[in-house]
């Protein structure tokens, strides 16, 4: 009997089971999940809490009933993996040996690595919007908050769902909106990148959209410490930003065991092919979604087309037959805007967001790069495709690969004259532009 | 690719001048390139200039600042002060490596 060992039954490794379990003959193949925590939570619904959309129950499940018949849940906290002996011991002292594993323990925000963050502040005017505690404990801060200067901080890239920040101001300028606070609040956005977002075009219309909006932009501000007593951050540049709330997004990493399995880059995300997800330095081990060092954004449209390939790939290479699907580091990713509007964005390796239509058969097409009503709707919808069609390993009507279809292509040539951040860097007189 | 010429040398760069070929740098070109934003360096620069190179040969990817200060051994406070404002960019710019993906 083989068997096919998933760390994480979150979003990829429910996934991963739920699809490949009907492709591999129950005769000879163990399916084993292990995963440390009951409840999957239905994370992009945590950016709505804050405001008083959704609740607790709204967002959860029990993991056990997402995964299918035919597969082993293991509920049980990983110590390590020794990859020389394709084991995976765990903190109940249990050991587990695999023929082929797939990490999907995805990453976590972690305020103690940042000096002064994880103080006794934390809840109280310190507050993280990425877990379901922090959620609801920043809706029940907000529901009574009379106003001030709000900062939302990224920490350090990367993270998971990079336009969550972002969302989070477009959507609390309106809710303060809404309840007459308009006045009373300030809204800043302090980030480490160069700009709203890294890529140009795309932070040209971000960075317009927070201008509207009229949420300030403090950029390359990289964060050193924080002073909780006098309520501000500090920079290794030594820039201080006041604020009264502080909304953190801190540091992500991958779970403990990746590093102490010495199966991860610094942050603990493991280092794997972009197109295959295979591990660079053992031939039996890939990693899938979050937990994957990949050069794309961190988010469940990812996690989604990622697993479309490995799945297809998964079968050829059990055969010792090359693997032929390529992931192209493909992303969409609906923005929400706040006043019932959202955006849709979508990208991959190689080609920026770009306005234009997103053709998806029956519910499309959505407008990217544009506020509209059915965009809003596309990401309300969202929820009940993750739990009915996603996680059970249903077909979406959505493909693995981006197209360029219904995308202003032409807006490419003009990227080098969006990029805003040359302002130190002397463009070099070229001898030869190779009839570019 | 665009070419422009670097210490005499010709190099392909991207349309910012960020070299793309991390062969054809020389140690010239790296002054040149520390001179054109600049700093001058020092030991301590060159050390970490010698990281990032060294690091990218190996990785395939310009290294952040966590893993300069976590692999290469210079802390990042260190890092703006030798490289200021923009670390991570004007380390590879200096070092001849692609210009960090920055995160998407």
């Amino acid at each position: 009997m083989k068997r096919l060992l998933i760390l994480g039954a979150g979003t990829a490794g429910t996934m991963v089971a739920n699809k490949l379990r009907p492709k591999l003959d129950e005769s000879e193949w163990n399916i084993t999940v292990v995963d440390q925590d009951e409840t999957h939570y239905y994370q992009p619904g945590f950016l709505f809490m804050p405001f008083g959309e959704y609740t607790r129950k709204d967002l959860e499940k029990p993991k056990q009933e997402l995964i299918h018949d035919g597969i082993d849940v293991v509920m049980a906290e990983v110590d390590a993996v020794d990859a020389t002996a394709s084991t995976v011991t765990l903190a109940n002292g249990d050991a587990i040996t695999y023929d082929y594993l797939v990490i999907a323990t995805g990453t976590s925000p972690r305020p103690a690595e940042t000096p002064g963050l994880a103080s006794d502040e934390w809840y109280k005017s310190v507050f993280d919007f990425y877990t379901i505690d922090g959620a609801e404990a920043l809706a029940a801060k907000l529901a009574d908050w009379e106003g001030g200067k709000l900062v939302v901080n990224i920490v350090e890239m990367p993270i998971k769902c990079p336009v969550a920040p972002m969302e989070f101001l477009f959507l609390a300028e309106a809710f303060f909106d809404e309840k007459g606070l308009g006045d009373k609040v300030e809204l800043e956005y302090v980030t480490p990148l160069p700009a709203a977002f890294t890529k140009p075009i795309a932070a040209k219309h971000l960075g317009e959209m927070l201008e509207e909006r009229h949420i300030s932009v403090e950029p390359d501000f990289m964060l050193e410490s924080v002073d909780t007593k006098a309520r501000k951050l500090i920079s290794y540049d030594e820039r201080e930003v006041a604020y009264d709330l502080l909304v953190t997004i801190p540091v992500n990493m991958g779970a403990d065991f990746v590093g102490r399995s010495g199966l991860g880059d610094e942050l603990n995300h493991v280092p794997v092919d972009k197109h295959t997800f295979v591990s660079k330095d053992h031939a039996n081990i890939f990693a899938l979604g979050d937990a994957a060092a990949l050069p794309t954004s961190k988010a469940g449209s990812v996690a989604h087309f990622s697993v479309d390939v490995f799945v297809e790939n998964f079968m050829e290479y059990i055969e010792g037959r090359p693997m032929h699907e390529k992931y192209d580091g493909h992303a969409n990713c609906f923005v929400e805007a706040g006043r019932g509007k959202g955006m849709l964005i979508d990208f991959n390796y190689d080609t920026e967001p770009l306005p234009g239509m997103y053709p998806v058969p029956v519910v499309g097409p959505f407008s990217l790069l544009k506020e509209t009503r059915t965009n809003h709707f596309g990401k309300l919808m969202a929820k009940w495709m993750y739990w009915n069609l996603l996680l059970p390993g249903r077909p979406l009507p959505l493909r693995s690969e981006m197209s360029l279809a219904g995308k202003h292509v032409e807006l490419l040539a003009e990227t080098s004259e969006a990029t805003a951040d040359t302002d130190d860097f002397p463009i070099p007189q070229f001898t030869n532009t190779g009839g570019n | 690719m665009p070419v422009a010429t670097f210490a005499g040398t010709d190099v392909t760069v991207d349309t910012e001048g960020f070299m793309t070929d991390h062969k054809e740098w020389s140690e010239d070109i790296g002054t040149f390139l520390a001179g054109q934003i600049g700093i001058e360096l020092t030991d301590r620069h060159w050390e970490v200039i010698r990281f990032m190179r060294e690091d990218y040969a190996e990785q395939g990817t310009s290294p952040t600042l966590r893993r300069v200060s976590a692999v290469g051994g210079v802390p990042t406070k260190e890092l703006f002060t030798l490289f200021p404002k923009k670390p991570a960019k004007k380390m590879a710019y200096i070092a001849g490596v692609p210009k960090p993906q920055g995160c998407v």
